[in-house]
């Protein structure tokens, strides 16, 4: 009996071991899904910066590739934010760029985050931006306007089945959250310096 | 450890405790298995009773007893209260009861342990119901919880629903921890693994799933937890997470879920089929290798719930067969079955009827399951009272017919009375023909086009709904027979033999009816 | 003789009407074929899967009441004591993995068509609300022109059983999306708060709208008509109330349609800038 018992015990410890693994599994699973995303373009996320290798930047002339801006805001989020252009023809390799602006209508600083997402997944992984106003947050005073430019390149290896890339952004309002608070502090103790008029030039307040 | 088996020992002259802390401190299994399929019947009439009033609201188009508000409440605490509350429990219960007596084991591996995992179990549920009750209103995401439903626009209550799923999950993962311990060391000499009696084999690959699965439903509603009231992001879109990262998680859970409640039921009617046809099981090892390879299969094919999220191509297909590949060994599992019952010398007693009866609704259930595995096809069923029709044929006339038949098959050794076998197959026809009149009608309003989980629907659904409901509540009542044969078993009934069924086979037959309190003190010896 | 050939026509007759009815209410029981290639594709599918799982039903449930009717105990049977056989395990292990290739190429082909990203002539944003749709068209410069919500247009008191029911009960909305016939739709579909599902049952189309991110599908519908279909996904109280309705037009007809609203959106502009 005694003896059973000390194999019992061996065994409960190695399953007591394994739920405790399969526990962090469960957080694992929080990279190794943006890993994922990154290799298949699953949900059709995109990298962060690019950075391009100059020699890269020769447009392939001989096609042509839509892209077309969708541009939202969450709900509660009472910014107007848009796109300039519904959307471009570009050639793969060269770079271009396209402007956005946000507009804060409300009587109080805001924050926002605008989160980009693209169609077809598969597309997103040779989508590259080299700027975007998505890498970092917004701070805008009550009534401020910004422009923000965003700078992208198609990968020439860009699958031929893909003709057109729907890139959405939707922004959401950020100013209750924590990142959020603490991009609002740093911007208005840069304001309430005298010659900080003119933080808002890029709306990157946040980075 | 060892005190708990000197403590054993001890009181080996002497019968159970007196009053009520016999049950409050017990550490025997027979004790604790009856506490387990007690409290898993009185969860599934309450989960029952949610049905029905789901039921009664979609009699007929329009709203008439609930508010959509309530609905939600009540579609998403039956799901899970029969999931986690009546279910699953009840399969513990009988593992706590069968599994030593079918391995000549004196008791579970961790007596105490075991006490513990099912004492939670009143406190998680009654937590989660009293969610209720609560001025915010239950949980109202269903059943798989879906962020951002489950975390920015949840009701407050929440946090109650996650510490429910937290306790239920712990409970779970110790009697599984138990159960392995059990079974791979206290079987009697001379039983080898591949000697082991189905049901403990079945069981063995359950409790498994269980360990490598609970604790992820565990880290996924602590990362809700953390992201209601944490300010983390984990499936919070503006935050850089992902909402669709919170299905995987929950699938990578679910799905092996869905077996973990259906593999013991899979081993409860190896037995019945056998004994009733008087035969020994069709393909013993075959039958093994096919659980394993369910299980195994379970891992890698979660998404196929999600087909509907936007998944690159190829992963739509990578799941597809994977998902259609379950198939193979489940049909081996059927086919085994049919081969154990061909030329067998067959009576029908009560727990043959529910074999018999699971084998052929569960593998209906297998067709549809089969039919949604398609991806394109499921464009069209997902979401749709196709898949509450599937889901219902393999847990209610599969996992929950199974439990029914172990019920019937068992009870003579529990009690040590039969039960009326009239009775009997009284309540396995009308839960028979309940369960088809309400869930077969399903598949046509799920292929009409009814979605799942609305309290109201066009008028072309409402032929479809009235005869769900009608079986449902035929259904429901016809338990309350089942309660009325427990107890009048219980209370009178004919004296059983110790073998019970002409002919049957196992460990547990050999023990005296109803089973001593305690058993198999000294190991049986295995041919 | 020529009153018997009679009479057995007669019999096929009957027997054919009696198919033909049975195949008419059949149609309500099952999956409607709806109206794209993809829709019809589906369909095909779901039917060729269905009639496999008829034949294994058959055999299988036929050899399980032979042995009830014939193997019992009640009849003298004694029980035969074989076990296994390899053979025959084997057996029913490969034939399987053989009917699934088969189910599977099909299965591939119309996914890889429902996934193509190919050209399309026209753009639709569907946005997903708690708990209505918007719909926003985009025209060639990809710029949004036309945009309203679409919202459930049934009286309350036909819900709540005050008075009577319509014929479009919960499928009917205030206004429709309206597309033209024979042309490549590209729907791109997100939502503003929680997950919705937009399904369209006739054009074989589902898809998740979700917060955050964008989800793509596309339909080509042939025949003009009202198309209705619901949310998919529960998103909260009123799931059940955000019903979708396509009005899909010959091209001309869509024109005008399109031309109206262009000219509405540009009064109510004006109308707001005042």
């Amino acid at each position: 009996m005694e003896d059973r018992t000390g194999q019992a015990k061996g065994t409960v410890l190695r399953l007591v071991l394994g739920g405790a693994a399969m526990f962090g599994f469960a957080f694992a699973l929080v990279p190794l899904y943006d890993v994922i995303c990154e290799v298949t373009g699953l949900n059709g996320k995109t990298a962060g910066r690019y950075e391009a290798a100059p020699a890269a930047l020769e447009p392939d002339r001989s096609r042509d590739v839509q892209v077309r801006f969708v541009t939202n805001t969450n709900a509660g989020m009472p910014w107007r934010f848009g796109a300039e252009q519904g959307g471009m023809t570009v050639n793969p390799g060269g770079l271009n760029v396209a402007m956005f602006y946000a507009e804060n209508p409300t009587n109080r600083p805001m924050v926002a985050q605008t989160i980009p997402s693209i169609a077809p997944g598969r597309a997103a992984s040779y989508f590259h931006k080299t700027e975007c106003f998505c890498f970092d947050q917004q701070v805008l005073m009550p009534g401020e306007k910004v422009e923000m430019p965003m700078r992208f390149i198609v990968d020439r290896d860009l699958p031929e089945g893909v003709v057109t890339i729907s890139l959405s952004y939707t922004m959401f309002d950020i100013t209750d959250q924590a990142s959020g608070r603490y991009a609002l502090e740093k911007a208005l103790a840069t304001k309430s310096a005298p010659a900080a008029k003119a933080s808002g030039d890029t709306g990157a307040a946040g980075g | 450890m060892s005190a708990v088996i000197e403590a054993h020992h001890d009181d080996h002259d002497h019968g159970p405790a007196k009053g009520i802390t016999r049950w409050l401190y017990t550490t025997n299994h027979k004790d604790i298995g009856s506490m387990y399929l007690w409290f898993s019947f009185i969860m599934f009439l309450v989960g029952g009773v949610m049905a029905l009033v789901i039921r009664a609201e979609l009699f007929q188009p329009g709203l008439q007893f609930v508010e959509p508000a309530l609905f939600n409440q009540m579609t998403t605490n039956h799901g899970l209260i029969m999931v986690f509350g009546a279910i699953m429990p009840a399969f513990v219960g009988l593992a706590n009861w069968m599994v030593p007596l079918m391995i000549g084991a004196p008791d579970m591996a961790l007596p105490r342990m075991n006490n513990l995992s099912f004492w939670i179990l009143p406190f998680a549920f009654g937590m989660l119901l009293s969610t209720l009750f609560m001025e915010s209103g239950g949980p109202n995401f269903g059943w798989t919880f879906y962020a951002p439903l489950s975390t920015t626009y949840a009701p407050d209550s929440v946090t109650y629903f996650i510490f429910a799923v937290h306790l239920a999950g712990a409970s779970s993962i110790m009697g599984a921890i138990n159960i392995i311990a059990t079974i791979l060391n206290m079987r009697a000499p001379g039983m080898t693994l591949m000697k082991m009696p189905m049901f403990v084999w079945t069981w063995l690959i359950t409790a498994y799933l269980l360990i490598a699965v609970m604790p992820v439903l565990a880290g996924a509603v602590t990362m809700m937890l953390f992201d209601i009231h944490f300010g983390t992001s984990f499936f919070d879109a503006s935050g850089g997470g992902d909402p669709v990262l919170f299905q995987h998680v929950f699938w990578f859970f679910g799905h092996p879920e869905v077996y973990i409640m259906i593999l013991p039921a899979f081993g409860i009617v190896s037995h019945i089929i056998s004994t009733f046809s008087r035969k020994p099981l069709f393909g013993y090892d075959s039958m093994v290798y096919a659980t394993s390879s369910i299980a195994f299969l379970s891992f890698i094919v979660w998404a196929h719930h999600m087909f509907t999220v936007g998944m690159p191509l190829a992963g739509e297909l990578f799941f597809m067969y994977a998902t259609m590949l379950i198939a193979v060994p489940t049909g081996v599992k059927v086919f085994n079955w049919v081969s154990t019952m061909w030329r067998g010398s067959m009576t029908f007693e009560t727990p043959m009827l529910f074999a018999l009866a699971f084998i052929f609704l569960f593998t209906i259930g297998g067709f549809s399951g089969l039919m949604l595995a398609i991806a394109p096809a499921d464009f069209q069923y997902h979401d749709t009272y196709f898949v509450v029709a599937h889901f219902h044929y393999v847990l209610v006339s599969g996992a929950l017919f199974s439990i029914f038949g172990a019920v019937y098959f068992w009870l003579p050794k529990w009690t040590g009375h039969m039960y009326n076998e009239g009775l009997g197959k009284l309540h396995f026809w009308l839960s028979f023909i309940g369960v088809n009149v309400a869930f077969f009608p399903m598949h046509f309003s799920g292929l009409a086009g009814m979605p799942r989980r609305i309290p109201d629907y066009a008028l072309q659904f409402a032929d479809f709904n009235a005869w769900s409901t009608v079986g449902a509540f035929v259904f429901g009542i016809s338990q309350l027979l089942f309660l009325w044969i427990l107890v009048q078993t219980i209370r009178a009934g004919q004296k059983a033999t110790t073998e019970v069924w002409e002919g049957s086979e196992g460990l547990e037959w050999t023990v005296p009816s109803p089973a001593p309190y305690h058993t198999f003190a000294e190991p049986p010896k295995v041919a | 003789m020529m009153s018997k050939l009679s009479s057995i026509a007669r019999t096929v007759l009957a027997t054919l009407c009696v198919f033909a009815g049975a195949a008419a209410v059949a149609a309500e029981y099952n999956m409607p074929v709806g109206v794209t290639d993809v829709s019809r594709e589906i369909q095909e599918l779901h039917m060729t899967i269905f009639w496999i799982c008829v034949v294994i039903g058959v055999l299988v449930f036929g050899a399980m009441l032979v042995s009830m009717v014939l193997h019992r105990k009640s009849l003298g049977a004694t029980p035969a004591t074989f076990h296994e056989s390899t053979k025959l395990e084997l057996l029913w292990t490969v034939i399987p993995i053989v009917i699934l290739v088969v189910m599977a190429l099909p299965a591939t082909d119309v996914l890889v068509k429902i996934y193509d990203t190919g050209g399309e002539d026209m753009v639709v944003e569907v946005r997903g609300y708690q708990w209505k749709w918007q719909y926003k068209y985009l025209d060639e410069e990809l710029n949004e022109q036309v945009s309203f919500f679409s919202n459930l247009a049934t009286p309350r008191g036909q819900i709540l059983g005050q008075s009577e029911k319509g014929e479009n009960y919960l499928l009917e909305v205030d206004n429709e999306l309206v597309i033209p016939t024979d042309t490549k739709v590209r729907f791109l579909l997100t939502s503003n708060d929680v997950i919705h599902s937009w399904w369209v049952p006739d054009f074989g189309l589902k898809r998740d709208a979700i917060p955050g991110f964008i989800n793509e599908a596309w339909a080509n519908v042939k025949e003009p008509g009202v198309y209705r279909g619901q949310c998919t996904e529960l998103c909260g109280k009123d799931h059940g109330f955000m019903p979708v309705v396509v009005r899909v037009v010959p091209k001309a007809e869509f024109q005008q349609w399109y031309a109206a609203q262009l000219e509405a959106s540009a009064t109510e502009a004006l109308a707001m800038a005042n």
